[in-house]
């Protein structure tokens, strides 16, 4: 590392952007309702995305019930264990995931991290949560509709998803999954343009693309990613509706229900499955690259060290946001393709192991020799480390077509997309939450019941889905309301379900620890000051705690530094904040 | 828009050739150095909306390709009959030539609102939003034709069933994209005619200064939903 007398990188150019004309709240609505303040629509955005993932927590407790004791709760059948199971998968998918770290950690860190007072059009920033809150609603609807809401699997393949087999198929569930779906992606683009435009056109001056901190980088990535994602969705849903509704046939083919022949012919149900995954895939990153950046600053701010080849970390999220946009058949080798193809998606699939791979050696490398101090942030970022390297490895798995068709379809599957996608990004926005609680309310959140939430959550998180690459092995199918005798599921199986089952009400019990935890701290915590984890990035930087409305006072932040000026020798402190101005200091920002 | 020049007099430290567009694409405060919040907001929203339209019309070559069922000839479906014989193509190549020329109106009601001359700007914005409102009409007449002549969604005299729910779908998802652009002609054209862009009045909503680069970012949105039908026109009439 080539440390350098700061000041020779070039004077501070003026200001080009004019200081933004925010909207002033009139009244306690619209200050704390219907606000324009990105911080407040960030908590309202967390607090919708936490409420209905409760939900989604409450539906994989009641799958893991009739899991391990099949039979023994008589309210749920195999109807409701399908749609316990589509509700799950896709609220935590797009709901909760989606919603968290765009909308909530995107909201409230993109404009204190680039230093603008707030979103660039604040007005369609608050109507992008209003109609998400609109989305939630309509899913939610689906649990009180006739025939209750739909069972067709997170992945809603037709022509199952629109048929009398399937719950909710010919009632009002996959309209409302549809439809909310739609409104979501609608109340989406209104935020993302927000996003997007706020970092590439609304930064400080001196916050130039190569100093901001690698979580604005992922958050902006996977929200690029999002937009030019989410249309596909959009495009499906759309037909998939016309198909149910107005009879046509996109994906329907010529087709056979409870003995009467349908009127529908001609439709391709693989249009679907490859419109779903060409979103479906880069849905993965977009909840993995936010989670990407925010575990790389939580590892360079507890681990007092500059993070290990930065420019190489923004190549990767670049990178891995532009490879996941060729790999989407990865998901469909058992619907069958040509074999050049499935040649094709394999070598994609495994080449962004190699950007990941940099990512995982650079967070490593990062921590090592480094001052780690093992608060409960630093905690989390170590686990998503543990963890995501776990689910990676797997991945390479199921990214070969050989070695997936066995697979395709068993418990191993569902190890491994919540080990990476799932169990992953949940500690980062655990860590997170523990990072950034103290900017957010001005107080700690309480160590004791930190420290109880973490140990379980993460240990208990491993109880449950390392058994099930075994399950998988052994070849115990997913999607399954219960196993019945089958000759090659050992009874030995049986009592892992038990146990995976008991280890879940555990790890769900111990979310209950964190959610007092955050009501608790709200009002009994202990005070934060300004800057508790002694950090560089400009949020910490503010005025006040929590951040007024307009972020900066009077005057906007001057960028003099990147985000990881970390123990920095000659320094007196162990951090320079970036707006300690470059004079008489020095850096470790490498030249551009 | 002002650029950056260096005040301090300090010797220029910025690199040359890729290095320096590099340099300069990744500065500080703005990437796009011309480019405003709206503009940018609107680019990158048309981008995701170019996703939507290739989606759609993907999904329509997929159907056209992958049906069992002969694909009717749009030569003859979208032929009118007039003055005793059947003309091919005639009503489309009306709706192009109106929704093409209402671009040209547009671009000159953006000149027209650059220089000030907020009178000839609302005109000219009015007539491009009656140019979309005719050719919204004439969609209309088309679909009310095919319509009576028994295409539905989801079947139609002459063969695929999705030629008419491609075809409803996909020129119904244009035409509301262009009554959208129609309305907001009309909104815009009147902030204009009212003066409101040269006295920076402020929204009534986001109590942002109102200012001429509304009819760019307007005329943005309309030059892209008429390069949009060009793709439509070419892949649903002409294929």
């Amino acid at each position: 590392m080539v440390e350098i007398p700061s000041g020779s990188a070039g004077a501070i150019p003026s200001a080009e952007v004019e200081d933004v004309e925010l909207y002033h709240p009139k009244s306690w609505w619209t200050k704390y309702v219907f606000s324009q303040d990105a911080k407040i629509i960030a908590v309202q955005y967390s607090v919708t995305a936490i409420s209905i993932g409760l939900v989604a927590l409450v539906l994989s407790w009641l799958m893991r019930l009739q899991l391990a004791f099949p039979g023994y709760f008589a309210f749920i059948d195999a109807d409701h264990y399908y749609q316990f199971i589509t509700m799950h998968g896709m609220i935590m998918v797009i709901y909760l995931l989606t919603a968290l770290f765009l909308g909530g950690f995107g909201n409230y860190l993109i404009p204190l991290m680039v230093g603008a007072r707030d979103m660039v059009f604040p007005y369609a920033n608050m109507l992008s949560y209003w109609i998400y809150l609109l989305a939630v609603l309509i899913l939610a609807a689906g649990f009180f509709a006739p025939g209750g809401p739909t069972g067709a699997g997170w992945t809603l393949y037709p022509p199952q998803a629109v048929l009398s087999g399937t719950p909710g198929g010919k009632d009002w569930g996959i309209l409302l999954m549809l439809t909310s779906l739609i409104v979501f992606i609608i109340g989406f683009t209104m935020g993302g343009l927000n996003y997007v435009v706020t970092v590439l056109q609304g930064r400080a001056r001196g916050m130039t693309l190569m100093r901001m901190p690698l979580t604005v980088w992922g958050i902006f990535t996977a929200t690029v990613m999002a937009l030019l994602a989410f249309p596909a969705l959009f495009v499906a849903c759309v037909m998939m509706l016309f198909d149910r509704l107005l009879g046509t046939s996109f994906f329907m083919p010529a087709i056979v229900e409870m003995g009467e022949q349908l009127q529908h012919g001609g439709g391709s149900p693989i249009l679907f499955q490859h419109l779903f995954w060409f979103f479906g895939h880069p849905e993965v990153y977009i909840v993995a690259l936010p989670a990407f950046g925010i575990v790389s600053d939580l590892i360079s701010t507890h681990a007092r060290k500059n993070i290990f080849g930065y420019r190489m970390m923004v190549w990767a999220i670049v990178i891995i946001g532009a490879l996941s946009f060729i790999v989407w058949a990865h998901h469909m080798y058992v619907s069958g393709m040509n074999p050049a193809f499935g040649f094709f998606f394999a070598t994609t699939t495994l080449i962004i192991a190699i950007p990941t791979a940099i990512k995982v050696y650079n967070w490593v490398l990062t921590l090592w020799r480094g001052d780690i101090h093992l608060t409960l942030p630093m905690l989390f970022a170590l686990a998503f480390i543990v963890t995501f390297v776990n689910g990676g490895l797997t991945g390479l798995f199921l990214g070969n077509v050989v070695v997936d068709v066995p697979l395709s379809d068993t418990m191993f599957v569902v190890a491994h997309f919540h080990m990476v996608m799932g169990v992953a990004p949940i500690l980062v926005i655990f860590g997170a939450i523990y990072h950034w609680y103290p900017k957010v309310t001005g107080r700690m959140l309480n160590e004791t019941l930190g420290q109880i939430h973490f140990w379980t959550t993460f240990l208990g998180t491993y109880a449950i889905f390392f058994p099930m690459h075994y399950l998988g092995l052994l070849g115990v199918p997913r999607r399954y309301f219960e196993m019945g005798e089958t000759a090659f599921v050992p009874p030995s199986a049986h009592t892992l379900n038990i146990f995976i089952t008991v280890m879940a009400l555990i790890v769900g019990a111990a979310q209950m620890v964190f959610l007092f935890n955050l009501v608790w701290s709200l009002f009994r915590g202990r005070e934060a000051g300004g800057n508790p984890w002694r950090a560089t990035t400009l949020e910490w930087q503010t005025p006040q705690t929590p951040p007024a409305h307009g972020n900066w006072g009077k005057e906007l932040p001057v960028v003099y530094r990147w985000a990881y000026d970390y123990s920095v020798p000659g320094a007196a402190e162990d951090f320079i904040p970036q707006t300690v101005p470059a004079s008489g200091g020095v850096t470790r920002e490498v030249p551009a | 828009m002002a650029q950056t020049i260096g005040t301090h007099g300090e010797p220029d430290l910025r690199p040359a050739g890729l290095r320096g567009v590099a340099a300069d694409f990744s500065s500080d405060q703005r990437a796009f150095k011309t480019a405003s919040w709206g503009k940018a907001m609107m680019w990158i929203f048309l981008l995701s909306d170019t996703f939507v339209f290739g989606c759609f019309l993907i999904a329509y070559m997929t159907a056209r390709m992958s049906t069992p069922v002969a694909w009717p000839n749009p030569s003859e479906v979208f032929a009118l009959h007039i003055g005793g014989q059947d003309v091919p193509l005639i009503l489309i190549a009306i709706m192009t030539f109106v929704l093409i020329s209402s671009s040209g109106t547009m671009a000159m009601a953006v000149n027209f609102g650059y220089r000030r001359e907020r009178h000839r700007t609302a005109m000219l914005m009015l007539l491009t939003a009656l140019l979309g409102a005719c050719f919204v009409g004439m969609q209309a007449f088309e679909w009310t034709k095919l319509i009576t002549e028994g295409v539905r969604p989801w079947e139609n005299p002459w063969g695929a069933a999705q030629f008419g729910s491609t075809f409803f779908m996909i020129t119904g998802f244009h035409g509301t994209h262009v009554t959208i652009g129609v309305i907001f002609l009309l909104i815009v054209a009147r902030k204009v005619w009212r003066g409101d862009f040269d006295q920076e009045r402020r929204g009534f909503f986001t109590s942002r200064r109102g200012r001429y680069e509304a009819v760019e970012i307007m005329g943005l949105y309309w030059h892209f939903v008429d390069l949009v039908w060009v793709f439509i026109f070419a892949f649903f009439y002409l294929w």
